[in-house]
């Protein structure tokens, strides 16, 4: 999309570590993303990194502390600091979750899940419209990785999603990984969740690695970003490009951060497919 | 009937810190195990997020015994919002009331010592005054405005050199007894700076942080530290009082 809120190049990019600042500096990516909470101190290392690599790489700031799921109202406290830190920093994209985590006054820094209701519908369109209007932007609504469903749902997830973006004009962020972790452990085919996906909402996608454990009627896959990104979400990948086109395309690794030149292999074989479909374009 | 999402969440949290699975999950095989998968995210994360603020805490007590004393911490004292760096400023009195660190009478002020860079790691920037204008002011009216990193510390055993001791590479030996105090700051190369003060220099950097004027501040001779001030660049202003 060609789109002033959602800037970042249809390459591949992956999450910055400031271990590998050196490196960083001069790879040869599309973009680096960071975490919007790591970078709300008020000053020091972490803001004089970012200010670097933006000289010569876009950015994408990915929220992972807004609740934008929650029931309860957002925390105005944190909605200032989160529009303190895009002010000072102008990154190319911001993003958010389709999950809540905190509950009162308790932040429980996880990405838990939300039942798909009219009422939960409801609620997290007034949220995300709060959020883009105090923003002055849109965002990116990624859809979340579950090990639980909830008896009360009654929205299929991409429908929900699909809904969302009508209602608040937002864009949707692509985990195929998070596609295939949901799809393995609810029994559902990931293909199928992909035949249905608003594409022309999607402004970004992430790729990463899962671990697994067995249940006794099949696997349970965790989001655990700790590994390379598995051989069945490339296959996903590479046919959800062929519909969609070049897409900005993060590489996604949190735990167990292996050295700079292993992200910088996933990044090329993405960049492999991602160039092989703007070809065949 | 449905129940309401905010009665779900409650259930949910509660959850994260108790073994029973909540109510109103959609049924599956082995549901226990999925919700675990959160449980144990949650309390995963809080622990290693409390184990990098607090990183010589562990190499003290040990990764086992950190563990159990950060769960507690966090199952008691949550962080209040997203951003983990302003959570753990109550740790070091948590540890102080644990029974079980008893023994350690040193380790709250080692993780007083841990939080305290963490501060300064985070602080603001600040212009950095020429030294040159030192020798401009009336001594009697000088007044140092000191970059937002700086902290003051004191402890009543020795927890600065039992955290030098405990980095990477340090030679171990026996640490000295008695109280020892520091300056804390980072440099302008974004270092963390860890320096150790005698306890009449303390009192000048504390009186100094107050905001007093550096001739009621310096009840004894202030060269040990203004050196170390004018070293690392940790003077933002130099004023003259009206």
């Amino acid at each position: 999309m060609s789109d002033p809120d959602f800037r970042l190049p249809a390459r591949p990019g992956v999450g910055f570590k400031p271990e590998h600042y050196r490196e960083a500096l001069t790879a040869p990516l599309g973009f680096y993303e960071v975490h919007a909470e790591n970078y709300m101190g008020a000053g020091g290392a972490p803001h004089a990194m970012l200010e670097r690599l933006h000289a010569d790489h876009a950015i994408s700031v990915h929220g992972v502390g807004l609740s934008i799921g929650g029931a309860g109202p957002l925390d105005p406290e944190h909605l200032k600091r989160l529009k303190i830190l895009l002010d000072r920093h102008q990154p190319e994209s911001f993003s958010e979750h389709l999950a809540w985590s905190s509950h009162g006054a308790a932040w429980l820094n996880d990405l838990l899940p939300l039942p798909y209701t009219d009422q939960s519908l409801a609620t997290i369109c007034a949220h995300i419209d709060e959020v883009q209007t105090t923003l002055g932007r849109r965002l990116l609504l990624e859809n979340p990785a579950t090990y639980v469903t909830f008896a009360e749902s009654t929205w299929a997830e991409v429908d929900f999603l699909r809904e969302i973006t009508r209602r608040t004009g937002c864009g949707l962020l692509l985990d195929v990984n998070n596609v295939f972790v949901s799809a393995t452990n609810h029994r559902k085919d990931a293909r199928a969740y992909l035949a249905e996906f608003p594409l022309s909402a999607v402004g970004e996608i992430h790729l990463a690695g899962h671990e697994s454990e067995d249940l006794p009627d099949g696997p349970l896959l965790i989001d655990s970003h700790s590994r390379p990104v598995a051989d069945p979400v490339w296959a996903l990948f590479a046919d959800l490009i062929t519909r969609t086109g070049p897409l900005p395309t993060l590489i996604e690794w949190d735990n167990d951060v292996p050295g700079f030149d292993v992200l910088l292999a996933e990044a090329a074989r993405a960049e492999t497919l991602l160039e092989g479909v703007r070809h065949a374009a | 009937m449905q129940p309401d999402q905010a009665l779900m969440e409650a259930r949910m949290q509660a959850a994260l810190w108790h073994p029973e699975t909540p109510e109103g999950l959609g049924q599956a095989e082995g549901l226990d195990r999925r919700f675990a998968v959160y449980r144990n995210n949650v309390q995963h994360g809080l622990t290693r997020a409390l184990a990098a603020r607090f990183p010589v805490i562990e190499r003290l007590v040990g990764a086992e015994f950190f563990t159990a004393v950060a769960r507690l911490f966090a199952a008691a004292h949550p962080p209040a919002s997203p951003v983990l760096s302003d959570w753990g400023e109550g740790f070091p009195s948590f540890l102080r009331a644990f029974p079980p660190a008893a023994g350690l009478p040193y380790l709250p002020e080692v993780a007083q010592l841990e939080w305290l860079r963490g501060i300064a790691f985070h602080a603001a920037d600040a212009p950095m005054a020429d030294p040159a204008a030192l020798g401009a002011v009336d001594p009697a009216r000088l007044v140092l405005r000191l970059a937002p990193a700086v902290q003051a510390f004191a402890s009543d055993h020795p927890a600065v050199s039992i955290w030098r001791m405990n980095q990477q590479g340090a030679p171990r030996s026996a640490p000295p007894k008695g109280p020892e105090f520091a300056l804390i700051a980072r440099d302008a190369g974004f270092a963390l700076l860890t320096e150790p003060l005698a306890k009449d220099q303390h009192a000048i950097l504390t009186a100094l942080l107050q905001g007093q004027s550096f001739a009621q501040a310096a009840q004894t001779d202030p060269t040990p530290l203004l050196a170390l001030l004018l070293r690392h660049r940790l003077i933002a202003q130099i004023e003259e009082q009206p």
